[in-house]
């Protein structure tokens, strides 16, 4: 996106009269803005979704209004501007005793590693801010940043339950992080390339005429990696049954207790991303981002776009749906799964997939 | 307490860490204050801090008239108030020897179910709550709902209802409340499926809760404790079928006991699932009773013009949803109680967590207190 913007430069006389520093920041900037936009509104839209689809399988309303005015608007629609506003307008505490460089820090460390992988994810055929060759990886790498950000948060709050989340929650990641890197891994055997755009490509066509070609009906082994990708992605996000490190039954809520208005928002936000990110490599690896489920037909940019935010919204739904219906595991348990099961059937996956190449390609 | 570890690069020290859980912790059910010394995330001693309810219950209740005590028994506790008015009203009766009619036993078994259906479903949801499952206690929260509708309908109140009187109760049945009590069993017998498909048959939740906090029988009665959670260890105990009071021999229903199908006798996946089946068990009791409900009477036709109990003592003890309630009341003869002590079935609950919870990590102790069902008003009163 950075190199679209910087050629539509070149052929503007008095933008290409600057100088090319000027000119590359001029392009970041009008590539990044739109995406923090869209992370901000992800966010207001997720929370929303959240609201709505938990008090749906609840059994209650979730937000509702009557209108405008001091009511949170039509079925509640602006409850979660009005929580923004209250976010920002909130005091911000900064407990005596905490170290106050990290303390301050530490959200937007796990917000910009957040931030940052959406930045390689293919939207539609054309929508992609920075197409890498090695974008899956980037993805993964960026994405285990945010563990750092949290035992900051977790470490510098001075409070024991924040650095029982905090010690929960770099421990759950990084296991989680090897099951998801070796399950993605089937796929970009089969594909050859790490490249998102050259991942969505090679899944277009069909399987026996009948169901697209996406990597979840390639073979059994893709069909396994597709869901042991997708739990340990959920893991990743802590988010039930794997939300230990915040576990506001038990540690009240984890490394971020002592964060409150803004700087908390900023870990709310950055909860969302990593639910869209999640989801949304996912559906590039296993559901063919933005193909069109009927092969060769709708698959224009814009029917890409709107295939690629239906699959994305629904692994959220998903992901919804878990959190209103699980308990949450134990540490042990949660380990255990990581290391006894995830691992060695992701490795077990890549044997499998390996030989399938060999034996049916 | 110092463990040395001697590793190649030199000692590191280990030392146990000291948590204070609460008195304002999200899952203390209430204000309670439990120190808790940690090695990593594994519990090495629980020491529970009470008092930060105390409202000097007996203490007051030496100051006031027989009646007065009722709206204090309520505020013990809040969760299953008719179980505890219910409690002193038999032992005040038994103290002054009045048998009170037909009506009054029925009407006074059936809100008592109603209000153990109730409280057992505060306590199945609340401990779906402590283990992360937040859904089933919305669930919980809306049949509790309409037993609430129901109380609110006979005596106005929704949650301390001084409802039954010594001799009788304050109000007589509404008209039409026994069939919107038909309704609400009618609706309420199959939810009950519906809270086992979500939270007791879930493999996670059997994972949390299975084999976690196993109190073993002789503990448990070394301890005193009562009600569900002695049943869960494996005891068939309950004051309704073995020192029946009021009415409760002539109903027909099972005493559930914890048999350990899913890990170990006396687990917290036993005590959780007591509930359930006291729940289905009190929806029969209730069915039975109001078939059984003589139509006419008055209910207040036994009650005392003046409550002056003759000298002497009594110690009486009713089933509530958290076990024995014992109330012991020394009379010397005059309209005031000379002396009014409570036992308490979640104080002696409480008593245990240490002996059944160290060696277990800090979620499960939320899980283990969260299973033993307390309710703070009743532990400080």
């Amino acid at each position: 996106m950075v190199n679209y913007f910087l050629d539509i430069f070149a052929n503007v006389s008095w933008l290409a009269a600057m100088p090319s520093g000027t000119q590359f920041v001029l392009a970041a900037l009008m590539t990044g803005l739109p995406l923090f936009l869209f992370v901000a509104i992800n966010a207001l839209i997720a929370v929303y979704a959240e609201r709505k689809i938990s008090a749906f399988m609840q059994d209650r309303l979730g937000p509702m209004g009557q209108g405008v005015g001091l009511h949170a608007g039509k079925w509640g629609l602006l409850q979660t501007l009005a929580d923004a506003l209250k976010l920002i307008l909130k005091q911000d505490i900064i407990p005596a005793l905490a170290d106050r460089k990290l303390f301050i820090l530490a959200p937007f460390i796990i917000f910009i590693a957040a931030f940052v992988a959406i930045a390689a994810m293919p939207f539609n055929q054309h929508i992609l801010a920075a197409d890498f060759n090695i974008g899956v990886f980037f993805i993964l790498a960026v994405g285990s940043v945010g563990v750092i950000g949290i035992i900051m948060a977790g470490y510098s709050s001075n409070n024991k339950w924040s650095l029982y989340g905090a010690m929960r929650s770099a421990a759950q990641i990084i296991s989680y992080e090897i099951p998801a890197a070796l399950s993605i891994l089937t796929v970009i055997m089969l594909t050859g390339s790490l490249q998102m755009q050259e991942i969505i490509k090679a899944q277009s066509g069909t399987i026996w005429g009948i169901l697209p070609n996406w990597f979840i009906f390639n073979n059994p082994f893709t069909f396994l990696a597709f869901f042991l990708f997708f739990i340990s992605g959920v893991a990743e996000t802590n988010r039930t049954p794997f939300d230990l490190p915040e576990a506001e039954s038990e540690l009240v809520a984890g490394f971020h207790t002592e964060y409150s208005g803004m700087r908390w928002a900023f870990f709310f936000l950055s909860e969302y991303a990593n639910v869209f990110i999640v989801s949304g490599i996912t559906a590039v690896a296993f559901l063919g981002g933005w193909q069109s489920p009927i092969s060769g037909y709708l698959d224009g940019p814009i029917w890409g776009l709107v295939w690629f935010f239906g699959k994305v919204s629904f692994l959220i739904l998903v992901m919804m749906w878990f959190r209103w219906t699980f308990p949450r595991l134990r540490t042990d348990q949660l380990m255990r799964m990581g290391w006894k099961y995830f691992l060695p059937a992701s490795l077990v996956n890549i044997l499998g997939v390996g030989l399938w190449d060999l034996v049916v390609n | 307490m110092t463990d040395t570890l001697d590793l190649e690069l030199g000692s590191v020290q280990a030392e146990e860490m000291v948590l204070n859980m609460g008195p304002q912790h999200p899952s203390t059910h209430g204000v309670l204050r439990l120190k808790v010394r940690t090695d990593g995330e594994i519990v090495t001693h629980i020491t529970p801090y009470i008092g930060y309810l105390h409202r000097c219950f007996e203490k007051h209740c030496e100051n006031v008239t027989y009646e007065q005590v009722i709206p204090y028994t309520d505020r013990c506790d809040y969760i299953a108030s008719m179980n505890n008015n219910f409690g002193y009203a038999v032992a005040v009766e038994q103290l002054m020897d009045i048998k009170v009619p037909e009506k009054v036993e029925h009407i006074r078994v059936i809100v008592a179910e109603l209000n153990r259906i109730a409280s057992h479903l505060l306590a199945v949801g609340t401990f779906g709550l402590d283990v992360g499952a937040f859904t089933p206690f919305l669930y919980c929260f809306r049949d509790r709902e309409r037993i609430l509708d129901l109380f609110e309908m006979l005596c106005g109140a929704r949650l301390l209802y001084s409802y039954i009187w010594i001799g009788g109760l304050s109000h007589d049945l509404p008209v039409g409340w026994v069939e919107k009590t038909y309704e609400f069993l009618d609706y309420f017998e199959p939810q009950v499926e519906e809270y086992n498909n979500l939270l007791t048959f879930n493999k996670i939740f059997i994972e949390r809760t299975a084999d976690v906090g196993v109190l073993p029988r002789e503990v448990a009665i070394s301890y005193g404790v009562t009600g569900p959670n002695l049943r869960g260890s494996g005891v068939k105990w309950d004051l309704r079928k073995d020192d029946p009071y009021s009415i409760y021999d002539r109903f027909e229903f099972d005493i559930p006991i914890g048999t350990g199908v899913m890990g170990t006798v006396g687990d917290c996946w036993d005590r959780y699932y007591i509930r359930i089946r006291e729940i289905e068990e009190s929806a029969k009791i209730v069915r039975q009773a109001l078939e059984q409900l003589p139509r006419d009477g008055d209910v207040h036709e036994a009650l005392p013009k003046k409550i002056r109990p003759p000298k002497g003592h009594i110690y009486s003890r009713t089933e509530t949803p958290r076990g024995d309630l014992g109330y012991y009341i020394i009379s010397d003869g005059k309209p005031i109680p000379y002396r009014l002590k409570m036992r308490s079935p979640a104080f002696t609950a409480l008593s245990c967590i240490n002996e059944i919870s160290h060696g277990w990590m800090i979620s499960d102790v939320f899980a283990i207190l969260g299973s033993l069902d307390i309710v703070l008003g009743e532990i400080d009163r």
